[in-house]
């Protein structure tokens, strides 16, 4: 997984509630098999019209936030199905970091895996950083993981509070999974316990 | 003196493995299910690792989300990538030795009801799977969430999952059920009153006579959608009911060691004096037989009331409700039972069950759905379909109309070959009215199967009592 540590770059201002995973991967592309190469559907039914081509007006498709690296949305952001393939989307695009109210729960462990870094502030603080973000590519966010500070091309700095232990894996882009078969013994000794103790499980 | 534990807090304390000092902790999971579109991945990274799955014997997999429900589904999947799916499964499945229910086999259907009724499922366990609905196995008293792939492959690979203690939430619905209001419009209202964020962060214990009162299929249908409540997961302490319908399953315990599992399970209960972080309470006769309206599970109304106002919500809401009203081709003020339907979608892991096939039977029996509307009915496994079968249920369905199908996810997210088209609307038992979920421009209206039932009659939305 790759590191995150600092991040500057254009924020896309995208206004809705609700943000659902069928929104931000719809289902036809969850058949692959492979991680890679969702960007290009990324928010597919709001980003192309019926003839496939381009919705101008959909945000990521306006030349200021082609290349944009930060979303800030509304509340409960990425409601509905696990698929991990939500992440992986906003990954493939170029998207590292998310700034809303709240998230859905699945989801927002599921961008920890990844290397994105999904930023929880209060509903004002995320209307301010909307209205900065709709500024277009002039303004530009930088968001510092170490000091959990986000500031602004003016220079306004907003804090944010992270996990401790999620906050360690993203800047030394760890892999959960060698982290715990470190303690693989803890495991196997709760195993031959169990095995005593719930012997049907 | 201990002190006194939520049901929650007694399944998290048995499956502590290691828990560091601020709070991230080691838990252990008991089952872990897998289907085929959120496990490729997660397969393939256990590969690239020299990796092997750590428990086999507690991992299950079943394809459900792509399979074809056509009678003629032995033939294959037509679907290119669909099929390649399946198959990653079907090879991952055997090179990793974990137990496997591939297509045409008769125990084969919806992940998160082939695990209760193979008796996977039991009270007290940890169980995950890579989908949200894995809350349907709280309906047993089990700790069940769904995880991203990447969960999936460090569960594959150390039986664990790293997390953090939810908060504790407790919905409690009193009193009685009115005459045809089932578990659905009681899980439907639930979200109503909460919202679909109402739960994020918490385990939810639903409790109360109305609980009590239901079969465990309609328990199953409560915990289903506790995810659409934001819920990482929905619980219902065991009782006589959990024990009786696990009794005898295929990988229930037997004997002695059954004796020991009740032992335990009959602790497995909320302690009086213990404490939880929200509560909320319903009274189960202000329930009504409930409908959805727009695109958001929380989007629910008596199906006597009207489409809202937009301008009637606060907040993101305002801008949201007007969105969905325009997504869903509806104007405030329209009755509910005015709203034509083109189809009826019975099944999902929310309704694909056999009482869930009864309840719409018994609307249906000598009836014939109005003419010109798609209805189909696709039951949760294999076994739901053999036994409708033999209890004659089918052939009611058929007689009425209904396409009979054979069991998969089908048209509750449109993977396989089951989809709405742009404009059309559809009467669904599923969980999710999302833009697009049943099929790019579909739109879902959420009800119970009996108001599914009574909808593919009259060809509206319709309140079931009207034909009771
Ligand atoms: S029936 Fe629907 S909700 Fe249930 S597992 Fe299948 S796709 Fe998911």
């Amino acid at each position: 997984m790759e590191k995150f540590t600092t991040l500057t770059g254009v924020a896309a201002p995208l206004p809705l509630i609700n943000v659902d995973t069928d929104m931000i991967i719809p289902k036809q592309f969850l058949k692959t098999i492979k991680r890679s190469g969702l960007g290009k559907n990324l928010f597919d039914e709001m980003r192309y019209l019926e003839d496939g081509s381009e919705n101008p007006d959909f945000v990521l498709n306006k030349p200021a936030y082609r290349n944009a690296e930060i979303l800030i949305a509304g509340e409960n952001f990425g409601c509905g199905s696990s698929r991990e393939h939500a992440p992986w989307a906003l990954l493939d695009f170029g998207i590292r970091c998310i700034i809303a109210p709240s998230f859905a729960d699945i989801f927002y462990n599921n961008c920890f895996k990844n290397g994105i870094l999904p930023i929880v502030l209060p509903q004002e603080q995320v209307d301010e950083l909307m209205r900065e973000a709709e500024k277009g590519e002039n303004a530009r966010m930088t968001v510092d993981l170490e000091n959990q500070e986000i500031t602004t091309s003016e220079g306004k700095t907003f804090r944010f509070e992270i996990d401790s232990f999620k906050k360690h894996c993203l800047l030394e882009g760890l892999d959960d999974i060698a982290l715990t078969m470190a303690r693989i013994d803890s495991i196997a000794e709760y195993e031959r316990k169990m095995a005593l103790e719930r012997p049907w499980v | 003196m201990t002190a006194p534990k939520t049901l929650y807090d007694k399944i998290w304390d048995a499956h502590l493995v290691e828990e560091s000092e601020d709070g991230t902790s080691l838990i252990y999971i008991d089952r872990h299910l897998v289907h085929e579109v959120t496990s490729p991945q997660a397969f393939e990274g256990l590969r690239m690792a020299g990796r092997k799955v750590r428990a086999p014997e507690k991992t299950i997999a079943v394809p459900d989300h792509n399979v074809p429900t056509t009678p003629d589904r032995e033939k294959g999947i037509e679907n290119e990538e669909s099929r390649i799916q399946v198959e990653a499964l079907d090879r991952n499945a055997r090179e990793f030795g974990i137990h496997y229910y591939p297509v045409n086999d008769i125990r084969q259907g919806i992940v998160h009801i082939v695990g209760p009724e193979q008796g996977w499922t039991l009270p007290g366990m940890t169980v995950v799977c890579g989908d949200s609905h894995t809350a349907t196995h709280g309906a047993f008293g089990a700790l069940a969430h769904g995880i991203g792939t990447s969960e999936v492959e460090h569960v594959l690979a150390t039986q664990t999952l790293i997390q953090k203690k939810s908060k504790n939430m407790k919905v409690e619905i009193t009193g009685r059920l009115q005459p045809g209001v089932t578990a659905k419009d009681v899980t439907l209202a639930i979200i109503g009153a909460t919202g679909t964020a109402g739960g994020t962060g918490h385990v939810i214990e639903y409790c109360g006579d109305v609980i009590r009162d239901l079969s465990m299929e309609g328990r199953m249908t409560v915990c289903n959608m506790a995810i659409e409540g934001g819920a990482r997961a929905g619980l219902i302490a065991p009782d006589e009911k959990t024990f009786e319908y696990i009794k005898g399953r295929p990988h229930a315990p037997k004997g002695a060691q059954w004796e020991a599992a009740m032992a335990w399970w009959q602790t497995l209960f909320t302690d009086e004096d213990a404490e939880f972080d929200k509560v909320v309470t319903l009274k189960g006769e202000d329930i009504a037989p409930v409908v959805t309206w727009g695109t958001s599970p929380e989007d629910v109304l008596p199906i006597t009331a009207e489409v809202p106002d937009p301008e009637s919500f606060e907040g993101g809401k305002v801008d949201a409700a007007r969105r969905a009203l325009e997504y869903m081709g509806l104007k405030p003020g329209q009755k509910l039972t005015d709203i034509e339907i083109d189809t009826v979608f019975i099944g999902s892991c929310t309704n694909g069950r056999i009482e869930d096939l009864r309840a719409a039977a018994e609307i249906l029996k000598g009836k014939k759905i109005k003419e010109g509307i798609r209805a189909m009915v696709v039951p949760g496994s294999g076994l739901v379909r053999a036994q409708a079968e033999e209890e004659g249920l089918a052939q009611i369905f058929i007689d009425a109309g209904f396409e009979w199908r054979l069991a998969g996810c089908s048209m509750c997210l449109a993977m396989n070959p089951d989809q709405l088209s742009p404009g059309e609307r559809c009467a669904a038992t599923s969980n999710r009215n999302f833009e697009g979920r049943q099929g790019k421009g579909g739109r879902t209206h959420l009800m119970s199967p009996a108001m599914a039932a009574a909808a593919a009659i009259t060809g509206r939305l319709t309140d079931v009592r009207e034909l009771m």
